[in-house]
């Protein structure tokens, strides 16, 4: 039922939609990709870092509390427990093995509330390759503490000041600064997004937690669970976990977006839920946009879901039905998270906390034996500050 | 008159100004048509604002900025045009990100840029691999996709892209946005060159275009210029003059 991308093309999405200076480079990046991928040597020790550095494999948590509390048995993939408190280092280690392997000594990245810009920063520093993050100006202001960690591991911040100044003209910037130094510095982008070859690429380095978690719940419960949810901005943690089990047709897998405030409003990120059909960062997918396809604002509590694009690869699954999406309010998000934190004793990043939101819906429809796997993408310590004021505004 | 023959009819030097659609207001797009036909440009590159323009500079990004700000959409504009057609007869080249087209629908935009009198068509994010498949089954009723072409590009891509050209070929002459630049790469004249030799459709030169002596060294390498960052800016100061100075520094370069 499931093919991989025929020509850079996810069925109708993806592609390559770039500027010719950077086409060079992309097809650099998909041979040397390709050629890596087959590499013993390569997959050693991209498994190496992610076993010593990033300290895999993560548990898959059986949370019994939450369990009883929602009347069927939940597992929680402990993406938090990664080096830098998130998914994002799974990627990060791979491109920034590749970039070397290239023979390029420079890394530019984007970020949004910064934890893709600190794994990046981190693997640089840790493999010796300069390191340039470009980060909107409004999140570098909401996010002061990521920012110097990123100086901390050795990176140069710039913040951007065009636009909406948050993480879309992050990417915006990123991309012309590759442009303009595209001999000698590789693009580690942060999600599944982006031309060919970064979405199957990305996707690639995450599906660790797919694999990891589809060998956990057969050794548990010597079967495969019945529902798997997975929060989804761009969409790289939900992919991760997805692809692994996209030939289970057992398996109902939910992506989850941010509502927002709602999505009958126009402060939400629900892409795939609102969105329509266009092209924006090099990728055919779902896009929030107004009536002449200029690209809008995405709106979250959350940073990481704060993007109006989708990847590739979720618009295609998401038309084949083969993926549901759903989406879910900062309000219940921030519920979701409280409640784990309480009653778990895991504060979960605000992210992962939509996708805890809605397992509290898809429970109701669960039977006690079933088994639910939740992504828990992220930990929540760098949301504390935004969950403090939320709390307190009520 | 076709794009392809106003550039080769032309005196000097072609040379092509870009202007943001709707900057300073879409009445006043017909009006600056006129002058830039009267200063003597070749054809108009026509710049239709979107949210994310990744090839281009801070100029022009800020010019498009200000015309969103306005509600100018790629509808609009054609219908502008289509308004004042009689009224100029320079090419016009509309300049627009893949996007707002997709979204106007492919064949629609085609149909509606013909009949606005649009002779050709940039779009700086569709490299031709991906337009050979999403303009499969088009009707574009003539009006030219012009192709880019970058230092990057290597030689068997120059080929296929110069094979395939309609109108001009858009030498980008840096690695990098537009915008304004003091100095070219060294080998940016020979590669223009090279380029012009090969090309069965004529070569401009643009990206960081802004002095007279660049617009005659690159305009001696290769059939003209395209300059966007400097007009935009020059127009939006009221600085006119210094366009016309341009355009007219160009028709003195000999061919």
């Amino acid at each position: 039922m499931y093919t991989q991308p025929v020509n850079g093309k996810f069925g109708p999405y993806g592609g390559k939609y770039i500027p010719e200076t950077l086409m060079q480079a992309v097809e650099e990046l998909e041979v040397a990709y390709e050629e890596a991928k087959l590499d013993p040597e390569f997959q050693e020790r991209f498994d190496a870092l992610l076993s010593e550095y990033v300290g895999r494999e993560t548990p898959l948590y059986y949370a019994e509390n939450m369990s009883r509390r929602l009347g069927t048995n939940v597992y929680l993939k402990r993406e938090d427990l990664n080096h830098t408190g998130a998914h994002k280092i799974n990627n990060t280690i791979g491109q920034a093995l590749l970039a070397k392997r290239m023979g390029k000594q420079k890394i530019v990245a984007e970020t949004g509330a910064g934890q893709h810009g600190v794994a990046t920063a981190t693997v640089c520093a840790l493999l010796n390759l300069e390191c340039t993050i470009f980060m909107g100006e409004v999140d570098v202001e909401r996010q002061e503490l990521n920012v110097f960690r990123m100086e901390l591991l050795g990176a140069t911040v710039i913040p951007v000041k065009s636009g909406s100044r948050t993480l879309k003209d992050a990417v915006n910037e990123a991309l012309r600064y590759w442009v303009k130094h595209v001999d000698d510095t590789h693009y580690v982008m942060g999600s599944v997004l982006g031309p060919h070859p970064f979405p199957t690429m990305v996707r690639d380095f995450q599906s660790v937690i797919g694999t990891e978690t589809r060998r956990q719940i057969l050794d548990k419960t010597g079967r495969l669970p019945d529902a798997v949810i997975a929060c989804v901005g761009g969409g790289s943690n939900a992919m991760g976990m997805f692809y692994p089990f996209l030939n289970d047709e057992d398996v109902a897998l939910y992506g989850v977006e941010a509502a927002g405030s709602g999505v009958d409003t126009d402060k939400h990120a629900a892409t795939l839920t609102k969105g329509e059909v266009g092209v924006l960062h090099g990728s055919l997918m779902y896009v929030l946009q107004d009536g002449a396809g200029q690209i809008q604002e995405a709106h979250s509590i959350s940073a990481g879901l704060d993007y109006p694009g989708v990847g590739p690869e979720h618009s295609f699954l998401k038309d084949i039905e083969r993926v549901r999406y759903a989406a879910v309010t900062d309000e219940a998000a921030l519920e979701a998270c409280m409640s784990l934190s309480r009653h778990e004793g895991i504060i979960p990043a605000l992210e992962s906390s939509h996708a805890l939101a809605y397992a509290e819906t898809l429970a109701a429809t669960m039977d006690e034996d079933d088994l639910l796997v939740i992504c828990l993408s992220g930990r929540g310590d760098k949301d504390v500050h935004t969950i403090r004021e939320r709390v307190g505004q009520k | 008159m076709s794009l392809e023959t106003a550039i080769r009819n032309r005196d000097g030097a072609a040379f092509v100004p870009y202007i943001m659609a709707g900057d300073g207001g879409l009445d006043q797009l017909i009006p600056t048509i006129e002058r830039l036909e009267a200063m003597g440009a070749t054809a108009i590159e026509l710049g239709i604002p979107f949210s994310d323009p990744v090839a281009d500079g801070p100029i022009i990004e800020a010019a498009g900025m200000r015309a969103l700000a306005d509600g100018v959409t790629l509808s609009g504009v054609l219908d502008c045009l289509i308004e004042g057609t009689e009224r100029f007869s320079v090419p016009i080249v509309l300049m627009t990100y893949l996007n707002p087209v997709f979204r106007f629908g492919i064949q629609p935009f085609f149909d509606r840029a013909a009949a606005c009198g649009v002779s050709g068509v940039i779009i700086p994010d569709l490299p031709f691999e991906e337009s050979l498949e999403l303009f499969a089954g088009i009707e574009r009723n003539g009006v030219a996709v012009v192709p880019l072409v970058t230092l990057t590009s290597n030689k068997q891509r120059i080929d296929t892209i110069l094979s395939q050209a309609e109108g001009f070929v858009y030498a980008v002459t840096l690695k990098g946005t537009t915008g304004k630049v003091d100095a070219f790469p060294d080998e940016l004249l020979a590669h223009l060159r090279s380029l012009t030799e090969r090309s069965p459709v004529p070569v401009l030169a643009g990206f960081g275009v802004h002095r007279e002596d660049q617009v005659r060294a690159l305009g001696e390498a290769c059939d003209g210029v395209v300059v966007g960052s400097f007009i935009v800016e020059a127009l939006h100061a009221g600085r006119e003059q210094d366009v016309a100075d341009l355009i007219a520094a160009a028709r003195r370069v000999k061919a």
